[in-house]
């Protein structure tokens, strides 16, 4: 697929892979075996008939390809851009054991583009106009992230009045607020959810579940299920000293500002960021490969990702990976953060890292890192990202006690049905599996959704 | 939706205001020492405020702001009829208010306009409340007659002695915990400098000292981490597990120059608003 060069990129929030022509698509999908047993399709969180579709953009039917994916996916746009596609369908795919699998996430990603301008009404229920057939019936979502949105749409589909509750002055998740515009951009998010609001589902925004509107008030609403759908937003600091200095970042405030906040566009927007010329990203994951490519973009130097094990065990997606040491992001792997160092003013300064190398595999037949005693570094910086995870955000959790929590403080509930320990009380996402996926949140708010449609039609 | 602004007052001119919001489900849940969070047009940040008063019925919120940079200076430019783009709240845990038999509630500046929610709450709990406020000269105090409604005692401290003792808030709280035994809590809410010098009075005394962070802010939800502080050698986040804590505990230099972060492009803010600003007033 064509990408924007990376030293251009690099300077910019535009998006970095540009998506396939008519021509591209087509010769793409006509690789598609359409195996009887299509492996790929297993290899799905949500299950998308991916033959099915691809056998669509053949015969050049998108809307037919898009009508296909959206059976069992409500925001294709977004999923053919951040998941991770080559653990999933394309990790399946029976090409893939002695060639290219098939690009089926790019495909994917082609169809939900080409259809974004169209009725979404029409599409999905084959009717002009989307009328409520149950609107006896209503259903409430907190969060609007991939999960929630996932419910909204599948039951907005069914003729059942949602409203969707949203903390944040803007709906999405952690796709507005987390993945930067040069990997997914808002427009796209913003057509996902005016496709949903199109079918009806109302989106409330500034409402805090928990604070704002209460469970309990919901269900004394007359609401008849709830779905939370929070995420798990608080983040984790590292626990070693130093960590307060100014110039020392969580990834969520850092891509929040950003993102959020459009602070790329300061002082255009109001929201400012802070501007580090040397700069270190703690961790592994999707997270710390979008802060370090984003510190690039906001024209920091030097940026550096400080990883505890070897880069081929970082959880990022390959592509990802990829494309951030294209960007001249530098990885340095088997480093360990032991203290973030300041000056008399509290700014930091530097930071100090013990060098691992790894030890023996464990039960699990992982190695994992060990220390290298007295082996430690001091890298000079003025800004720190910490990109290590994140936490079960309490604020609604402490509002609704009765909400049974497992031991790791996330919310319990039946992994068929997404039923929490409240009868009508469905949960799913990040905040029931910890932080997972994109298509993963998904997958929790379809099941969700489809015992809920099933209870209430 | 956006949140119709119903009343302004500007108590000291172009320096502080009230706002007296439209927010009904707001209204309906506040209590105090909560907080909102506004942002004030598509391309604004979001600004957190502490709820200084509400009224259920009437469903309205108050908030009381110093113009300090380009976001409030913006939002002061706002009249009677405008309109908020976003309110979002009521966010923060509440008071803590337990039944003591006096209780000292210490304001400065525009901190007194947050206080005074707190006093009332811990008035209509039936507590004794002893306010104690200050400000740099008379016409900069805030709230004097509203804490007389329901306040027994209102004592008032200004820098140049223009009204009430002159000299700080904190003469009158040292002379006061000297004096009298029965105070159980000293609240304080103002300028770091000031909830800083209180919990420094009232250390020897053991009085339980509550102080109300004001920490820089993001989401104000828990989930960016930019409000945390360090109280008691453990990290805690402002927005979620505050903004009120124990002042003897807070790490106040830490605070000061997290505070600090984003001068530069504060004012930069403000220089590029001077220029576009048209209300004549900058
Ligand atoms: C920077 C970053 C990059 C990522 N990259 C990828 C990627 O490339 N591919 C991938 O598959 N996954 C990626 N992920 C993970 C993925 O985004 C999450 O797993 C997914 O968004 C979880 O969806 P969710 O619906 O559970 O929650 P979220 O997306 O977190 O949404 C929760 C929503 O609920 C709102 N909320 C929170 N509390 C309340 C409340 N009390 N009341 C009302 N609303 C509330 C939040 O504001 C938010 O809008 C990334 C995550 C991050 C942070
Ligand atoms: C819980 C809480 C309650 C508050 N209540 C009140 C109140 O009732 N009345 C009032 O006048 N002020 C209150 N503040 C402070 C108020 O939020 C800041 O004065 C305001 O954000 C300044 O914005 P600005 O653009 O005008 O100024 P800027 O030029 O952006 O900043 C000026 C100074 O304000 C502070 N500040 C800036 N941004 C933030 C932010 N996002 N969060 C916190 N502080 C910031 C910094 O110390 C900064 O140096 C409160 C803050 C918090 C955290
Ligand atoms: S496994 Fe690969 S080749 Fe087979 S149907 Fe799926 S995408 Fe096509
Ligand atoms: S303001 Fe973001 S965690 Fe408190």
């Amino acid at each position: 697929m064509p990408e924007q060069p990376a030293d251009v990129r690099a300077g910019n929030f535009r998006e970095v892979a540009l998506g396939y022509s008519m021509e591209q698509a087509l010769l793409e999908a006509g690789r598609c075996l359409q195996c009887k047993v299509p492996l790929c399709q297993k290899g799905c969180p949500v299950e998308i008939d991916i033959k099915g579709f691809i056998a669509k953009i053949c015969e050049k039917d998108l809307d037919g390809a898009y009508a296909v994916i959206r059976e069992t996916n409500s925001l294709p746009a977004v999923c053919g851009r951040v998941c991770p596609q080559e653990t999933q369908c394309e990790g399946n795919c029976i090409l893939g054991k002695k060639f290219e699998p098939v690009a089926i996430g790019r495909l994917e990603r082609f169809v939900a583009d080409t259809f974004m301008a169209k009725n979404a009404c029409e599409t999905v229920t084959g009717k002009q106009e989307c009328s409520m057939e149950r609107d006896d019936r209503k259903v409430a979502c907190i969060g609007a992230g991939p999960s929630s949105l996932t419910v909204a749409g599948y039951l907005a589909s069914k003729g059942i009045k949602v409203t969707v509750f949203e903390a944040l002055h803007e709906p999405g998740g952690v796709l507005i607020y987390g993945i930067p515009e040069f990997r997914l951009p808002k427009s796209i998010v913003a057509n996902e959810v005016a496709a949903m609001q199109e079918l009806g589902v109302d989106i409330k925004v500034n409402w805090v579940g928990g604070k704002t509107v209460t469970i309990q008030d919901l269900q004394q609403e007359g609401f008849d299920a709830i779905f939370i759908g929070v995420g798990a937003g608080l983040p984790r600091f590292l626990n070693v000293p130093g960590e307060n200095l100014v110039g020392v970042f969580s990834a969520n405030e850092y891509l929040t500002r950003v993102n959020l906040g459009r602070a790329y566009d300061f002082p255009g927007y109001d929201t400012p960021t802070y501007m580090g010329k040397n700069v270190v990203v703690l961790g592994g994951g999707n997270v710390a490969m979008d802060a370090a490519r984003t510190a690039k973009r906001m024209g920091a130097d030097s940026v550096s990702i400080v990883y505890r094990r070897t880069q081929d065990a970082m959880p990022a997606r390959l592509e990802e990976l990829h494309h951030a040491i294209e960007e001249g992001v530098a990885i340095k792997a088997l480093c360990g953060p032991i203290a973030f160092n300041g000056d008399d003013k509290g700014n930091l300064v530097s930071m100090d890292v013990q060098k691992m190398c790894l030890g023996e595999p464990d039960e699990s037949g992982r190695r994992s890192p060990v220390c290298l005693e007295g082996e430690t570094e001091t890298i000079p910086c003025d800004m720190a990202v910490i990109a290590v995870g994140t936490r079960p955000n309490p604020i609604l959790l402490e509002a609704t006690p009765d909400l049974e929590l497992n031991k790791w403080g996330y919310i319990e509930a039946d992994p068929e049905t997404g039923e929490t320990s409240m009868p009508n009380v469905f949960a799913g996402g990040d905040i029931v599996t910890g932080a997972a996926t994109v298509i993963s949140a998904m997958g929790a708010g379809r099941r969700a959704a489809m015992e809920i449609a099933r209870r209430l039609l | 939706m956006a949140y119709k602004i119903l009343q302004k007052q500007e108590l000291i001119p172009g320096q502080t205001s009230l706002l007296v919001i439209d927010a009904p489900q707001i209204a309906s849940k506040a209590k105090p020492g909560n907080f909102v969070i506004l942002r004030i047009d598509e391309k604004g940040e979001r600004v957190p405020l502490t709820i200084a008063d509400k009224d259920p019925e009437a469903g309205t919120i108050t908030i009381v702001f110093l113009v300090v940079g380009k976001s409030s200076a913006q939002l002061n430019a706002l009249q009677q009829g405008d309109e908020i783009l976003d309110v979002c709240g009521p966010l923060g845990k509440p008071t803590h208010i337990e039944k003591h038999d006096t209780v000292i509630c210490v304001g400065g500046g525009t901190g007194i306009a947050a206080m005074h929610h707190i006093a009332k709450g811990h008035h209509e709990a039936g507590n004794h409340v002893v306010a104690i406020i200050g400000a740099r000269s008379k016409d900069l105090l805030l709230f004097e007659c509203e804490l007389d409604g329901f306040c027994p005692e209102v004592l008032v401290a200004t820098d140049d002695g223009s009204v009430g003792h002159k000299g700080f808030v904190t003469d009158l709280l040292q002379k006061r915990l000297e004096e009298d035994k029965s105070v159980g809590e000293v609240v304080a809410i103002g300028p770091v400098p000031m909830m800083e010098a209180v919990a420094r009075v009232t250390k020897p005394f053991g009085v339980k000292t509550t102080v109300s962070l004001n920490s820089i802010m993001v989401d104000g939800i828990g989930m960016c981490g930019a409000c945390r502080c360090t109280v008691g050698g453990e990290t805690k986040f402002a927005c979620v597990d505050g903004p009120e804590f124990d002042g003897q505990k807070v790490d106040f230099n830490e605070l000061k120059a997290r505070l600090w972060q984003f001068r530069d492009q504060e004012q930069e803010s403000m220089e590029h608003y001077k220029k576009e600003c048209t209300c004549g007033k900058h």
